[in-house]
């Protein structure tokens, strides 16, 4: 009756043990220095390009969404205030996770993926190394440390974009009152909530794709399936858990 | 003297979900060995060479390697015994992401139990490739050298740790009849000059005939009609259906292991 459930606890049982033995090695030796700067540089690097646009965008759609309805309450001197708090507590971290998701988790999962199905993670495990400690726990490093500064790039982006649509196209605000209004808005709680949820995602996002890489089976048709999962399940994650985090901190208020 | 075992298969049992790999398979190797394992795709021979290794674990019945049961035995250790086994696998299994001499030197990289030091890894590289006719390949990456290159490049990995034990899998799966002799040529010459021993899965009787009834004559540079005493398995859907020589192979009746004994249409 309830085997419907057995495949994906399974799966989630496998997971599991996945986080704990990658997370184990990072206090472990031998270290993979190399792999680690190289995905460093592959996630950090690679996605600043795409980070910097999409931060710039969202900060100028939300001050062009909001202008109308703060000009009905006569409140547009308090655009900064508004763009820097969706940015920093939600937009900023989620918005910045999907991305990364979506172009890293999907790169592990078929990078990985390829590697099982073509026999290269068995040769590790043949040749004297650990395959978690090797492929696994670099991406995690590297994507833990990357992604909370990747979204500082991209808060800091929108806030430029809420500028120049708040200041210089709608004329809304000065520019002296949008970041003083921005900069009070926020209080060590908004920071650490925009910090802390880029770490928890990238750790999720991180993991899901090489836990479906790992796990790839059936060819290269088993790789692109891995792919397309390990995208959906990391993004879902990420909106599911943005939404408990928040909920932490309004308690902790 | 009785020679020791290397590999030995206790009523071995393998599952995948609801899929039988190996079913109650008991099976031994010993030093000096040569074993041929035959069957059809899927029939379990790939997975029977990754439970050798301790790379699948096996759901009931156990696995000794050089007569120490591995069950229980943690991934640390059993790292440290997969060193003095050497394998080709299937899909070569090399690492796209770095060159022939890097693949060639993992294991001697990787493998702390050899205690390689780092100034003996590039001759010993380099020693491994010309013994497969490939020195002047180190610098080139895996995806631009041909199908059999590959293969020739995997028996350099597997060899160059200098194991006792080499497993090869479907050494000559997807390669031309002459370019699979000459892998099967370089199969019995690691066989022979080093006295390794060796267990090879694969669906063609040419190899297991190859390595059955010739020898590597190491002053002419040549194969040479002699006996072996390779022993055969027949394998299917992961039960042994034969086991013994080559005459007692070809004088079996039953009709799918009798597909093994004679050459095949390539
Ligand atoms: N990782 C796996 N997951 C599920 N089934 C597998 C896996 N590996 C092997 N099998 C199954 O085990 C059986 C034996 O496969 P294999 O040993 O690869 O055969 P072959 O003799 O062709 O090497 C096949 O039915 C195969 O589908
Ligand atoms: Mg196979």
């Amino acid at each position: 009756m309830l085997d419907f459930l057995k495949g994906p606890l399974l799966n989630l049982q496998i997971f599991v043990g996945l986080t704990l033995r990658a997370l184990a090695n990072i206090f472990r030796a031998p270290h993979y220095w190399n792999d680690i700067s190289l995905q460093m540089d592959l996630i950090g690097v690679g996605s600043v390009p795409l980070v910097l646009l999409t931060g710039l965008f969202t900060g100028a759609v939300i001050t062009l969404q909001m202008s109308r309805a703060l000009n009905q309450y006569g409140a547009a001197s308090q655009v900064g205030q508004i763009v820097s708090i969706t940015l920093v507590r939600e937009l900023g971290p989620v918005l910045t996770a999907i991305l990364v998701a979506g172009r890293n988790s999907s790169g592990m999962a078929s990078e990985l993926g390829s590697m099982k199905v073509t026999e290269q993670i068995d040769a590790m495990r043949a040749l004297g190394t650990d395959p978690v400690q090797k492929l696994v726990t670099p991406r995690l490093i590297a994507t833990a440390v990357m992604l909370p500064l990747l979204v500082i790039v991209s808060d800091f982006m929108g806030l430029v974009g809420g500028y120049i649509v708040g200041c210089v196209v709608l004329n809304l605000t000065t520019g002296t009152q949008f970041w003083t209004t921005a900069y009070r808005a926020l209080d060590y709680s908004d920071v650490a909530q925009g910090l802390l949820k880029p770490f928890v995602f990238a750790m999720v996002l991180s993991l899901v794709g090489c836990h479906y890489g790992m796990n790839a089976s059936g060819g290269t048709q088993g790789v692109g399936r891995a792919t397309t999962q390990a995208v959906v399940v990391s993004c879902v994650w990420i909106i599911v858990l943005t939404y408990f985090i928040g909920t932490f901190f309004i308690d902790l208020n | 003297m009785a020679s020791t075992s290397l590999v030995r298969f206790d009523r071995v049992t393998v599952r995948f979900d609801n899929n039988v790999a190996l079913a109650n398979l008991t099976w031994d190797l010993r030093e000096g060995d040569t074993c041929v394992i035959l069957g059809a795709a899927g029939s379990g021979k790939t997975v029977l060479l990754k439970t050798a290794l301790g790379l699948i674990h096996p759901d009931e019945g156990s696995v000794a390697l050089f007569g120490q049961d591995t069950r229980g035995v943690a991934e640390s250790a059993m790292r440290e015994l997969r060193a003095r086994i050497g394998i080709l696998f299937q899909e070569g299994g090399l690492f796209d992401s770095l060159t022939v001499e890097d693949n060639v030197g993992y294991p001697l990289e990787n493998q702390k139990s050899l205690l390689c030091p780092p100034d003996q890894v590039r001759p010993r590289v380099e020693e491994a490739l010309r013994f497969v006719e490939l020195g002047h390949t180190l610098e080139k990456f895996p995806s631009e050298l041909s199908g059999g290159m590959r293969r020739r490049v995997g028996i350099a990995r597997a060899i160059v740790t200098q194991p006792k034990l080499l497993l090869y899998d479907s050494p000559t799966a997807g390669l031309d009849p002459i370019t699979a002799n000459n892998i099967m040529t370089l199969v019995a010459k690691e066989r022979d000059i080093r006295g390794t021993t060796t267990a090879l899965a694969t669906h063609r009787f040419q190899d297991g005939h190859l390595l059955a009834n010739y020898r590597y004559n190491a002053s002419k540079g040549k194969l040479e009609p002699g006996e072996t005493g390779t022993r055969f398995l027949v394998l299917n859907d992961g039960q042994i259906a034969f086991e013994g020589s080559q005459d007692e192979l070809e004088a079996s009746r039953d009709a799918y292991v009798s597909k093994f004994a004679k050459p095949l249409k390539d």
